[in-house]
């Protein structure tokens, strides 16, 4: 058993290196992607156009898009990107080459097998040191209106810049990633590639923003066990978990109030009175808005792929969906600090929910989970830098 | 001795007059039942998805005391009226398809009632279009008594909710509503709230023993006509929540409604926006523009007919919308019938009140930013911070007969081109693209198998079978209707990139 498990690993090794070395010599990203990726059509301008079952109850006549119930349409979606431009996306996107030390990609912390997430309580980035919040997920971020947990930037473009250059997260200035992508040629060749149009002339930042929202606007979660319920077909889901969407749904639980269909958020900034873990008190949205009664308010997440996501809340409160759920009925209010006075939102209440009642919550949210349109990981990156395995903030473990 | 003597008569006379009292006039034993109200079967079969609620054109489902009403509506279609007979239910009915009526038979005085038992979360929770839910007498649930998400064309008429949770009667996201003939009582939220609709008309309603009566929030097009609200804590009111992502709550018309006597204790959950409404209230506007308030009898109201408010002043205490404009613009306040309103207003009240040396009572109080605002004839009333408000120009709305649509909402025309478009991009993409392998063999490939053949693909996509050693095999895809299969298999025929 024993040899075998290390011819095996040889082979292993012996495979990877030869890809390895095969990939170096004729990199497969010298020519990008010519098709859309899964979930959307190319048009006749060489864009890509999101298609959706969703898009059979866009009704100019009827109710509104993007919140309500089963039937309901999208809110409005960022596409129209060229597939060169999405496919440059996902290796930059994977690209530790980024960040100031080229150790941190945004894969780093949005990881494709945690829900684009970490799995982390905060995210760490070059510094090592846990961040204050958790990264959010980016499924469907195509249909946000606003991104952070506090809801500050208004735009994926924005919201990208963020990390980029926060010395904590992947440290790099403007000026060194210019340089940096300007000095590898594969990626000078890429970037003629996706903006034709423009002539030799140096990459610049809004294309390597442009390509990032391209790629992160690809990442479409709607086929989804609740999904083809929604869509009419009513044994998609089991007993159990139709007794969790009617319990969410309830207005017992109210979940569904804020974590409203089709995307599990109504895209909202809330006040639901969690406490931080470390005693410090984080304001949310009081900053962004500069309003005071906003203190403690932050961005209702999407519950698509949750099942995936955990820990749970801007802190990384709670490991289980249980605990999560749990959080809403023990009491509004029973974390807040007493010095803290906070304006809770009126959904909080004590809605008394049952341990069954819990359990059916998270079988329904687990129902949610639909990664198959999930994108490949590149096997290798235009900076060269070899991509780990274990992405760096694997080693960091949970508690 | 004489004084206790005195007082023992008193307290005699007292319990006497309290308990004939409640002979005569009392709801707590014989609450009156609405009145019964049939629809009648079309016979037109027209396309069930653009029916209007309550048209049956296809089968009858008679459930009787001891048969799941829930397990009518899984085998009920589109058209189908679901029929329930006199008996108790203990059950929660949802209905996520579209047109099904359920019709309580009220039979020689005897009612279907869903009873919760306090146990159960709601009674009936719909998310189809063209839902009727009418005759039903809805009683100790924790959640909702009739709650819709996002369905269109409802009508919610002639129930009978009784201390039933947080809301009576609550369409949510739905456009073309009626809610018409309910009687609810001791709900301790808003009894009949439409949050967040569009073309609803409610009517003909008794609401009593509520903390709030009928609620129109952030809702557009709404008409609250020859309603009773009495005995809530606030009767009628318009509000513009915060924090929700509809931000509008506009045109809104309170007419013809009898709003007595609204001067129940606040019994509303700690914290729930209801809770901040002082008893005595008759008619609520919170930062709602283009109410129209007319022709209304409102009387009794003790802390004040008719109040107009901001954020700031109603104290609703919740975290600011920098989408939402917290003051109530353009406001018509037309001839109403106010008198023996604001007898014992609230402290805050009180103060302004004192302020402004005005005599006793209050009919109208507007507190709290707000323009273009006017009122006819304000010297009828006894009103506090008006000083801002235009007279009228000569006005009515007896044009506006209802905000319901003329026509139901259509759905969407999807062809079988889009609909098949839709399907091969949004579902089928994941495993299959036109050239390369992804998880499943290329359509270039498939369509050189099936060439002129959509049947088969449709056949193979229904129940598929492990055809090739070199591809996992596919899972069935029978969730989509057979209609979208159809379409799916001859899209993939003619997909080109």
């Amino acid at each position: 058993m024993k040899q075998f498990i290390f011819i095996a690993s040889f082979l292993l090794l012996l495979i990877s290196g030869w890809r390895y070395m095969a990939s170096d010599h004729q990199p497969q990203f010298a020519t990008l992607c010519s098709t859309c990726p899964p979930g959307f059509e190319l048009d006749d301008k060489n864009r890509c156009r999101l298609r959706s079952l969703y898009q059979m109850y866009e009704n100019k006549d009827g109710n509104n898009p993007g919140v309500g119930g089963l039937k309901t349409a999208l809110p409005a979606v960022r596409d129209g990107f060229t597939p060169q431009q999405i496919d440059l996306g996902r290796y930059l996107f994977f690209d530790p080459v980024l960040s100031a030390d080229g150790t941190v990609s945004c894969a780093s912390c949005h990881q494709p097998d945690k829900g684009f997430s970490d799995g982390l309580r905060t995210s760490v980035g070059i510094t090592h040191i846990p961040l204050k919040r958790a990264a959010p997920s980016l499924w469907n971020v195509a249909f946000l209106k606003n991104f952070f947990w506090d809801a500050r930037a208004t735009s994926l473009e924005e919201q990208i810049a963020g990390p980029l250059y926060a010395a904590d997260e992947m440290g790099t200035t403007r000026d060194q990633l210019l340089k940096t992508l300007n000095g590898i040629e594969a990626y000078r060749d890429l970037f003629r590639q996706a903006f034709p149009q423009k002539a030799n002339t140096p990459i610049e930042l809004n294309e390597v923003y442009t390509c990032i929202a391209a790629f992160e606007a690809t990442l479409i979660s709607l086929n989804s066990r609740y999904d083809q319920y929604a869509h009419g077909y009513a044994n998609a889901l089991n007993k159990n978990e139709i007794e969790g969407l009617n319990i969410f749904r309830s207005f017992v639980a109210r979940c569904t109030e804020c974590h409203t269909p089709p995307l599990f958020t109504n895209q909202q900034v809330a006040v639901i009175g969690l406490a931080e873990p470390d005693h410090t008190f984080d304001e949310g949205a009081a900053k962004t808005f500069n309003d005071p009664t906003l203190k403690g308010a932050f961005k209702v997440p999407s519950l698509r792929n949750a099942a995936r996501t955990a820990p749970y809340t801007h802190s990384g409160r709670f490991e289980k969906l249980e605990d999560m759920i749990a959080f809403y009925t023990q009491g509004r209010g029973h974390e807040v600090p007493p010095t803290e006075k906070l304006r809770i939102h009126w959904h909080i209440w004590e809605p008394h929910l049952r341990h069954d009642e819990i359990d059916r919550i998270a079988d329904f949210i687990s129902a949610l989970t639909d990664e198959s349109f999930k994108p490949q990981i590149p096997e290798a990156v235009p900076s060269g830098i070899k991509l780990k395995k274990e992405p760096l903030t694997h080693s960091l473990s949970l508690k | 001795m004489k004084i206790a003597l005195r007082l023992f008569v008193l307290l005699i006379t007292l319990a006497g007059g309290v308990y004939l009292g409640k002979v005569f006039f009392g709801r707590s034993t014989s609450i009156p039942a609405p009145m019964p109200n049939y629809f009648k079967a079309s016979s037109s079969s027209a396309d069930s998805s653009a029916m209007g609620a309550g048209v049956v054109t296809g089968r009858t489902f008679n459930i009787k005391p001891g048969q799941s009403i829930q397990e009518a509506v899984g085998k009920a279609k589109p058209g189908d009226l679901i029929r329930i007979f006199p008996g108790v239910y203990h059950e929660t009915v949802y209905v996520d398809k579209d047109n099904i009526s359920i019709q309580g038979v009220i039979d020689g005085g005897e009612w279907p009632v869903l009873d919760g038992e306090k146990k159960l979360n709601d009674a009936v929770l719909y998310s189809g279009n063209g839902v009727l839910v009418e005759n039903l007498k809805i009683t100790n649930y924790k959640g909702n008594g009739i709650m819709g998400q996002a369905g269109n064309n409802y009508i919610i008429r002639n129930n009978w909710i009784v201390g039933s949770g947080v809301y009576g009667i609550f369409p949510q996201f739905g456009k073309n509503g009626l809610v018409e003939r309910n009687i609810l009582t001791g709900i301790e939220d808003a009894a009949i709230y439409i949050g967040m609709c569009d073309n609803v008309d409610v009517r003909f309603n008794e609401v009593y023993g509520n903390v709030a009566g009928i609620e129109i929030e952030n809702s557009r097009h709404a008409l609250v006509e020859f309603n009773y609200a009495h005995n809530n804590t606030g009767g009628i009111l318009a509000f513009l929540t915060p924090g929700l992502p509809i931000k509008t709550c506009a045109d809104v018309i309170i007419r013809n409604n009898y709003v007595y006597n609204n001067n129940t204790k606040n019994f509303g959950a700690v914290g729930s926006t209801v809770s901040h409404i002082p008893k005595g209230t008759g008619v609520l506007v919170m930062a709602a523009d283009d109410v129209t308030i007319e022709n209304n009898i409102i009387f009794g109201n003790t802390n004040s007919g008719i109040t107009i408010t901001d954020y700031a002043f109603a104290g609703i205490n919740h975290a600011n919308d920098p989408d939402s404009d917290p003051y109530p613009d353009r406001l018509t306040l037309l001839d109403n019938f106010m008198d023996n309103n604001g007898t014992d207003p609230i402290d805050e009240v009180k103060v302004l009140k004192k302020a402004t040396f005005a005599k006793p009572g209050l009919d109208i109080i507007a507190a709290g930013g707000g323009n273009g605002n006017c009122i006819v004839n304000p010297d009828r009333y006894i009103t506090i911070g008006l000083s801002k408000y235009a007279s009228c120009p000569p006005h009515d709305t007896h044009l506006v007969t209802s905000y319901m649509l003329d026509k139901p909402v259509r759905p969407r025309a999807t062809t079988d081109l889009e609909k098949g478009k839709m399907t091969y991009y949004g579902v089928c993409s994941g495993c299959h693209s036109y050239n390369t392998r992804l998880i499943g063999p290329p359509v270039s490939v498939i369509q050189a198998m099936y060439k002129g053949n959509a049947k088969g693909i449709y056949d193979f996509i229904t129940k598929p079978t492990h055809k090739r050693d070199d591809y996992p095999e596919m899972p069935p895809q029978n969730y989509l209707s057979e209609e979208t299969r159809k379409a799916v298999a001859d899209f993939i025929l003619t997909v080109q990139k």
